[in-house]
């Protein structure tokens, strides 16, 4: 996954001068989670930039050089330290073009690991989807393979659009096929996963492994469920999954992030409101709980989604 | 400071921009008292030494970046009167369309990068806007402004902290009028000459008088020199003075009228005037001719505003994404 990441950076770079790779540990260190590892040496200091800890600073540097003819790609060592620049996202990236009445863009990807990551606690575990795919004016990407990674990463670079994009710690080591050739994945373009037609199961980010998991528990007692991965949050492929709720007649959503204004209530109402004569019951949500993360290996297991959850919503909504 | 000379030419157009900021403000602000201009209306009022003295130091190639106080530095800068009081109006002849209002003004053209709304939000933006012009080499500068409130700020100490770091041709100015809104700046901090914040990142740092349109022309040419030879950031204090409240809204308990009438005497379009009516660059007869046509310019710019039409509600998707098929929810 790191690789991936680290391929879709290093090739925009070539392919454009203007953008550049600014971070806490980027460069001499090769990236805290070594996803910068050896750019430094290919593309010198000028464009691999070590930063002071200073989020709401770096962030806003960003957001300048952006508006100002360059090509931003910002690091948050995770998105949990990134609320310090939430401002710069949310109040400066998203709303420039806006507030400028189209004079000045935002082309600037902010990305990071997100969500838990083992034993971190409060602080260090949260999932920010849902924070700022309420924002109107920026694009949200959530990751859940190498393959996706880069597509969508070089698709987010070229964006004129600020677009937050949304990593884990836990699957930079992950391995997966990517193809030679150069290739781009469209933003806003969910992913049908494996196709079912008894129950689907809608996921992103490290949850798409709960997600097929649980389909191939289901598969083992004859329910075949279809699993999309959003990969984008916003705009969201709200058809593809319309469509799959038309052919399955149920919709399961897993999500890292506590259920209160969620990502999963978003498309829970949507797909009640566009699909409601194709549900043959109620939309199923399977969260991480309404809690902070704690650091006890038992209550980062009771808070996070769980297959076994995933299963029995399945087969309830079948009611097996 | 050494005393430089400025010509003719440099002390008519200092007070041409300058009885044009205060007749569009003061303008703007009976407007605002007839509901014409709603929303929140900082006026610069007292002021218009600072943007005239920085306007004729920088370069139409070199960025500004302010905080909501901007009507004055856009006019400075030579945005003109009608797309400023349309955008007041919140018309979509405005210069931003009718989306900004008084807080966001823009100027692509003029390369005026806006008019921000939260406080101390556009340091570090300035310090990357500056990044960008040395990264590509440009030579340009970023002077990049704020108030006194916001020199209080987290955002300006990671923002100079980085600007000194990497060399940034960045020009920080606080525009310290005193109070961030009703707060003075002694209740703010320990450190109430604001500059020395500057010497904690070894930055070269200085108050300089804001009321004297020559100091901060002098303040600002020198440290623009500095930007654009490499030598990185300077930090300037100006020090100045509003006449009006923090906005429209503001009962001023917070000073006396003692102390603005006191301001008042230095007045830089008063001592502006006494200089070249003194060295005889122009005379009675020229003021007279100028108030009538920045008059008539005003008038013009609130005729224009006033029979502008108000942005249709579809315009509200526009601008929001460059990408042109966003699928807005509905």
């Amino acid at each position: 996954m790191r690789e991936a990441i680290r391929e879709a950076m290093s090739e925009e770079m070539r392919r454009d001068e203007r953008v550049f790779l600014m971070g806490e540990e980027v460069a001499e260190y090769n990236g805290a989670y070594k996803v910068s590892q050896g750019m430094l040496d290919e593309f010198g200091e000028k464009r691999v930039i070590d930063t002071p800890i200073a989020e709401l600073g770096f962030a806003g540097i960003g957001v300048g050089a952006a508006m100002n003819g360059l090509r931003p790609i910002v690091e948050f060592m995770t998105w949990n330290f990134a609320l310090l620049a939430s401002d710069q996202i949310i109040n400066s990236a998203a709303k420039m073009l806006q507030m400028s009445g189209g004079q000045y863009g935002c082309p600037i990807v902010f990305r990071g690991p997100n969500g838990t990551a083992g034993q971190l606690a409060a602080t260090h575990s949260n999932s920010y989807e849902y924070m700022y795919a309420h924002v109107p004016g920026l694009k949200v990407i959530s990751i859940s393979n190498p393959y996706d990674a880069k597509g969508l990463m070089k698709s987010a670079i070229r964006d004129e659009d600020p677009v937050v994009f949304m990593e884990s710690e836990v699957m930079y080591s992950d391995m997966g096929e990517v193809p030679e050739e150069e290739y781009l994945i469209p933003i806003g373009v969910a992913d049908v996963k494996r196709a079912g037609s008894d129950v689907t199961i809608v996921a992103w980010n490290k949850m798409m492994k709960v997600a097929l998991e649980a389909a191939a528990e289901l598969a083992k007692e004859g329910i075949e469920a279809e699993v999309i991965d959003l990969r984008t949050i916003r705009p969201m492929d709200y058809d593809t999954v319309i469509n799959s709720v038309k052919k399955t007649n149920r919709l399961i959503i897993v999500e890292e992030a506590p259920p209160f204004s969620a990502i999963s209530s978003e498309l829970s109402h949507v797909v009640q409101f566009r699909a409601f004569d194709h549900l043959d019951y109620p939309v199923m949500r399977i969260n991480g709980a309404d809690t902070p993360v704690a650091y006890a290996p038992t209550l980062v297991e009771a808070y996070l989604p769980k297959v076994s959850e995933v299963v029995k919503a399945a087969k309830g909504s079948l009611y097996r | 400071m050494v005393a430089q000379k400025f010509n003719k030419g440099t002390y008519l157009e200092w007070y041409r921009s300058m009885l044009l900021q205060r007749r569009f403000e003061e303008r703007a602000g009976m407007l605002y008292g007839q509901q014409k201009i709603r929303g929140f209306c900082h006026l610069y009022i007292g002021q218009e030494a600072v943007s005239a003295g920085m306007m004729s130091a920088l370069k139409p190639e070199d960025k500004i970046i302010t905080a909501y106080r901007d009507h004055g530095l856009g006019l400075a800068r030579g945005m003109n009167s009608r797309e400023c009081m349309a955008e007041l109006y919140g018309k979509r002849t405005g210069s931003s369309k009718g989306k900004g209002g008084s807080m966001h003004f823009f100027s692509k053209e003029k390369n005026f990068m806006g008019g921000h709304g939260i406080v101390g939000a556009q340091i570090p933006m300035g310090a990357g806007i500056a990044f960008a012009e040395k990264y590509n080499e440009t030579g340009a500068v970023c002077a990049t402004m704020f108030g006194d409130g916001a020199a209080r700020q987290g955002a300006l100490h990671e923002a100079f902290n980085m600007a000194m770091t990497w060399k940034l041709p960045v020009i920080f100015i606080c525009e310290n009028n005193y109070y961030a809104m009703g707060t003075s700046v002694e209740r703010t901090s320990n450190v109430d000459e604001i500059y020395k914040l500057g010497y904690a990142f070894e930055m070269p740092a200085e108050p300089v008088n804001g009321m004297v349109v020559e100091e901060v022309h002098q303040a600002m040419a020198a440290a623009a020199e500095r930007g654009r030879k490499g030598e990185g950031p300077t930090f300037l204090e100006i020090r100045t003075y509003r006449y009006k409240g923090h906005s429209m809204s503001d009962p001023q308990k917070y000073r006396t009228k003692k102390e603005v009438e006191e301001y008042k005497d230095m007045d830089p379009l008063i001592t502006v005037k006494a200089h070249i009516l003194k060295k005889k660059y122009a005379n009675a007869k020229w003021f007279e001719t100028l108030e009538q046509e920045i008059k008539a310019e005003v008038d013009d710019a609130v005729e224009f505003a006033e029979n502008s039409p108000f942005p249709e509600a579809d315009e509200l998707f526009e601008d929001v994404y460059v990408q042109e098929d966003y699928p807005f929810l509905s």
